[in-house]
Formats: C-alpha cells, structure tokens, sequence
C-alpha cells in the first residue's frame, strides 16, 4: 500500500502492531461469514436444523449495513473529534436513493399499474414524475445518485459548518437539527418522496427477485465486501500522515492550524468521505429489508449509532464494526424477548460504557491481552 | 550602521493599545547566527514585539524588515511562518497522542493539502532530518514514546524540536524554562546555544541566572523601548537598568 516498509515505522509510528493484527483478524471474520452463510443457505436443505433461514440472511447483512455506519462515524469521531450526531441522515439519503431506483423497478406491476408513475404517486393524484425522478430508473444513475448526494449534503453542511469554526457540542447539535429538519422533510407528501410511508414493496434489482433466497445471499456478500473495503479505505487515511493530521486536530486543533495545516479542509474531506460510506451503508440496506420511510432521518437514529461506536470502542475501526453488530444482536434479541426493556439496556450500556470503559469493549480487550 | 547584513531590523516600531504605549519607537536589529536575550520587567513590551514580528499584532508606525528585502508588516501569519521564523511560545503545546517521532514529523516541512499529506511518505532525507532533530534536542530514546508521557521540559524541547523541522532562519522563543528544574534548565542552555550559528535565535526570558548562562548580547526593554544593550556584566551595571529592572 502506501506505507513505506521500515519496521520501526510500522511499530511506532504507524499504530500498534495490535491493531494491525485486529485488522487481520476483523477481515478474516468478513470472509468467514462470506463463504459460510451461502453455504448454510443454498447448499444445506431447508428442512435441516442447519439451514439458515431468509430472516438470518437478512439480519446479517443488516449488521454489516450498521457496521458500515459505526465505521464512518468513527472515522470522524474517534480520529479527528467531530461528534456527528447525524449519521443516519447521510444513510438515509443513500437509502432513498436506491429506493427510488427500486421503486421505478416496479414499472407497471404497482397496484395502480401506472407504467411510469410509482403507486404512491397515482394516490396523490399526480400525473406526472417530478423532474428529480428523470434518471432513476437507469441503476448507473441511481448508483451515482448514492454517493453523490449525501456527498453534496456533507460538501455544502460541512463546509459551512467548518468553515464559521463551529466545533464540538455545537457541531452535535446542528448535525442533529440538520437530520431532524430533512426528516420532516421527506414526511411531507408534496415532496415526492412517499411521505411517512416512504418506499416498499420492492420487486426487482438489475432484474433480480429481490424476494429469493440467492439474490439476498449476493446483496449480502456484495455489502461484506463494502464493509471490507470501506475499513480498507479508513484505514488507509487514518494510517497516513493525513489520519496524524486528523488526530492532532482532534488534540490540539488550534495548534495544528499553527502547524500550517488548513484544519477546515482536512475536516471537510474526511466529514464529507464518511458521509459517502454511510450513504453507500444505507443504499445496501434498502433492499435487504425492503423499506425506507422518514422514521430512518429520526435523530435518536444517530444518537444509536454514536452509542455502538462509545460501546465497540471509539478509535479503533474494528472497534466500531464490533460495537455496531453487539448492539444490534442485543437490540434484536431484547426486542424480541423483553421488548419494554431494551431502551433501558441501551441507556445503561452507554452510562457504563462511558464511565468504565472509555475505550469500549475492544480497549478493554486490549488491555487484557497486554497485561497476559 | 548598515541595515543590509541583518537576519531582522524593527525600526522606531510603535503599538498602542487604547493609548497605553505597548512598543515606543523600539528599535532592534539581529545579527545572523546570533543568541540575543531580551530582558525586561512585566509590562516592557517582549511579547508584543514578537507579536509584531511574527504578523500576529500590526504596529501604528515603523518598518519591520526580515533579511534584506522582506518587509514583514506586509505578510500574514501563515506567511511569515513560511518564510523561516519560528515561534515558541511560553506554554508547551505537543500533540500528546502522537509520538515524538509523529510531533516531528507533523511539523515537518512541506505541503500541507489533505490530499498530499495522504499520499505523502518519507524520503530518506525527511529521515535523516527527523533523526538530526531528536538528536539535537536530546529526545531519541524517546521517539516511539506518546507526548503525553513527556516530562515539561521533554515537551518543551520537542516543541523547539517542531520548530528546527520547519528549518526557520529566525527562532523566537519566549521563556523557554519557565517551570523547568535546574537540570533541564542547563541542558536548556545547551540547546539554545547549540541552535545559534545555523539559526539567530531570540529568547525571551525573566530567569537573569539562565540569561546570564546563554547571552552574549542582552537587550533590556522597559516601557516598550530599549534602555540597554550589550553584554550581560555591562547591562547588569547599568544605572537605569538597576533602577527599573534589577530592583535595590
């Protein structure tokens, strides 16, 4: 890669060896899940304890999506200090993005039967597609639609944001009035993008049945190899001298400026690349669970995601994928089995987390390791 | 007196602030490779005159000249850092996360855009300068070590360590062993006196043992003008000086 081959660097200066490591032992896992869930999907009957249903498939690759997103925030929150609160909002955008590439999908099998115009359309009484929807049923055009517009949304946010040196608590919480103004947005019918119902009912995608067993196993392999390239590409930044830039910025910020560093742009390119990877999270979620309403803009959304970060361990990228699917498979399995009791989970987790293992579940597993 | 063969010039520089005269038509010249101590009572004008040196504060009369043909009343901060003077000021600021090795090489000249420090890797000579540095200020055991776990003296030098990365043809360093023991003061003295012949350095400085250690020509301001000049027995005999400066 880009790094120089001296040992020494790669010792001191590069990170710790234990993070390279986890590195290694993070992708290793990716590729596990890759090679066993087809297996246990397609190749073993469905009348065999082991089979892994279509429910499986797509928790597994909702996780994955939600890792995705814990890694873009970190990239920004545990690298260079700026707190996001509003995350989801960049995820929700790549959503709706494919969701409206999907929804064109269904051409005339809709319930109206409208050739062009999506069901939710005809409902309104519309008659014809606002100009925003020319394009979407082109997938190359969706597909850049994906990264370009909560690409634009960070450029155009961020760099008014960075520029009048808004930090800390304050950058919190416009990321949140930001996320909370777009979802009152989009719940507004005369947007035309569905209203509270948002986008369902999704047929096809390149013209494959969303609803088989195969196509989800490829979305799921397709969103494990964006998993791992999207650690690939943080790690490459945050092992740069750039990624020493962002984390003397996150110390010192004022000094660095001092250094000759313009702090505003390098905030901007990293703020504005982690809202690319959690708009490409967000576009890969769509489909596997098949939906996308205003709900997924709420700012508690956000405020889940930083939380997962807090829990798998702030700094660490792996870290951060691990917290994202521990929460998740807590969330999942207390929702189901004691539903009233999961917000106080999460509450507590956070209140523990912070107190007690400021860096998350990895540093505490990391300190274990070092004191054997 | 030739102008022409100075590393900076300050001529009849005045800075008021509501009236209070900061800088009094102060006038200074700086040889190059020369260790000049500036001394003076709270109040003398010290910091604003690196302030106005250095771009931060903009005098209301006078003429600033960097080398032969730099006038610095016309450059902007970032500028004047550019152009080769460097700047300590009192209180250390590393980068405690990073490694020493990492603080030098931050601080490392060259392009500063996100996308070059990306792709930016270190040449061998970046190397070799780095490894110059931390020689220089005594801190090679401890390359790998984070700067938070620096003793304020140790950071102290890494930040004049910062400076040297930058390769500044003019250091301004103000009170530079403030709240260091004795031992780290003397191989403060060490260092400082290293520094000038490649560099002209100034030093700010209240500590008169540590002045005296270090000078070979010490200016003492008072009321934003100088009142002596000159080694440190003849400045320390100086009736006006023992008057408002040495106190009895």
């Amino acid at each position: 890669m880009l790094l120089p081959q001296r040992s020494w660097i790669n010792r001191s200066v590069r990170g710790t060896s234990a993070e390279a490591r986890a590195g290694k032992w993070f992708l290793s896992v990716l590729a596990f899940v890759a090679i066993v869930v087809p297996i246990f999907n397609q190749l073993v009957p469905p009348t065999s304890a082991f089979h892994l249903s279509a429910y499986a498939l797509t928790l597994i690759g909702k996780y994955m999506c939600f890792a995705m997103l814990a890694m873009a925030v970190d990239l920004i929150w545990g690298y260079c200090g700026i707190l996001s609160l509003g995350h989801a909002a960049f995820f929700s955008l790549g959503g709706y993005a494919m969701g409206m590439y999907l929804m064109r999908q269904i051409g005339p099998r809709g319930v109206y039967g409208d050739p062009v115009l999506p069901d939710f359309m005809v409902f309104l009484n519309w008659k014809s597609l606002p100009w925003f929807w020319y394009g979407f049923n082109h997938f190359i055009f969706a597909a850049v639609m994906m990264l370009l517009v909560p690409a634009l949304v960070a450029l155009v946010f961020g760099w008014f944001a960075f520029r009048s040196r808004v930090t800390g608590v304050y950058f919190s919480i416009i990321t949140q009035a930001l996320s909370y103004a777009l979802m009152l947005a989009f719940f507004r019918n005369d947007m035309g993008f569905g209203g509270n119902n948002g986008f369902t009912d999704f047929k096809d995608l390149l013209g494959f049945d969303l609803h088989s067993d195969r196509t989800r196993v490829v979305l799921l392999l397709l969103t494990a190899a964006a998993l791992a390239a999207s650690y690939l590409a943080c790690r490459a930044i945050v092992e740069s001298r750039a990624g020493r830039v962002l984390r003397a910025i996150r110390d010192a910020e004022s000094r660095t400026r001092f250094l000759g560093y313009p702090v505003e742009s390098f905030k901007l390119w990293v703020f504005v690349f982690s809202a690319v990877i959690a708009g490409i999270a967000g576009a890969l979620y769509v489909p596997q669970i098949g939906i996308i309403n205003p709900g997924e803009f709420a700012p508690i959304n956000s405020i889940e995601v930083v939380i997962w970060v807090a829990v798998g361990g702030r700094g660490t990228l792996f870290g951060a994928a691990a917290g994202a699917v521990l929460v998740n498979y807590a969330k999942t399995y207390f929702t189901g089995a004691l539903p009233e009791v999961w917000l106080y989970a999460l509450g507590s987790m956070f209140i523990f987390v912070t107190l007690f293992l400021p860096r998350g579940i990895i540093g505490l597993v990391q300190s274990r390791i070092k004191a054997k | 007196m030739t102008i022409r063969d100075k590393v900076l010039y300050l001529e009849k520089v005045t800075v008021s602030f509501d009236g209070f005269k900061a800088l009094n038509e102060l006038s200074l010249y700086v040889d190059p490779g020369e260790l000049l101590c500036i001394i003076g009572p709270n109040g003398a004008g010290k910091t604003t005159m690196m302030d106005v040196v250095t771009g931060k504060t903009r005098p209301d009369s006078g003429t600033a000249w960097f080398g032969r043909d730099i006038d610095l009343l016309k450059l902007s901060e970032p500028q004047i850092a550019q152009i080769g003077i460097g700047r300590k000021f009192q209180k250390p600021t590393v980068f405690e996360q990073l490694t020493v090795f990492e603080n030098l090489e931050l601080a490392l000249a060259g392009n500063r855009s996100f996308m070059k420090t990306f792709l930016a890797t270190m040449a061998a000579a970046q190397h070799q300068r780095v490894d110059e540095v931390l020689e220089i200020i005594g801190l090679t055991d401890q390359r790998a070590a984070p700067g938070r776990t620096l003793s304020h003296g140790q950071k102290q030098w890494l930040e004049i360590g910062m400076l040297l990365m930058q390769e500044p043809e003019l250091l301004l360093v103000d009170e530079p062993v403030a709240g260091m023991t004795p031992q780290e003061i003397e191989r403060t003295s060490e260092l400082l006196l290293s520094l000038a012949g490649e560099h002209s350095v100034v030093v700010v400085e209240h500590d008169m043992e540590f002045v005296r250690s270090i000078a070979r020509r010490v200016i003492v301001l008072h009321e934003g003008r100088v009142i002596a000049e000159g080694d440190m027995d003849h400045v320390q005999n100086h009736p006006h000086v023992i008057e408002v400066y040495l106190g009895v």
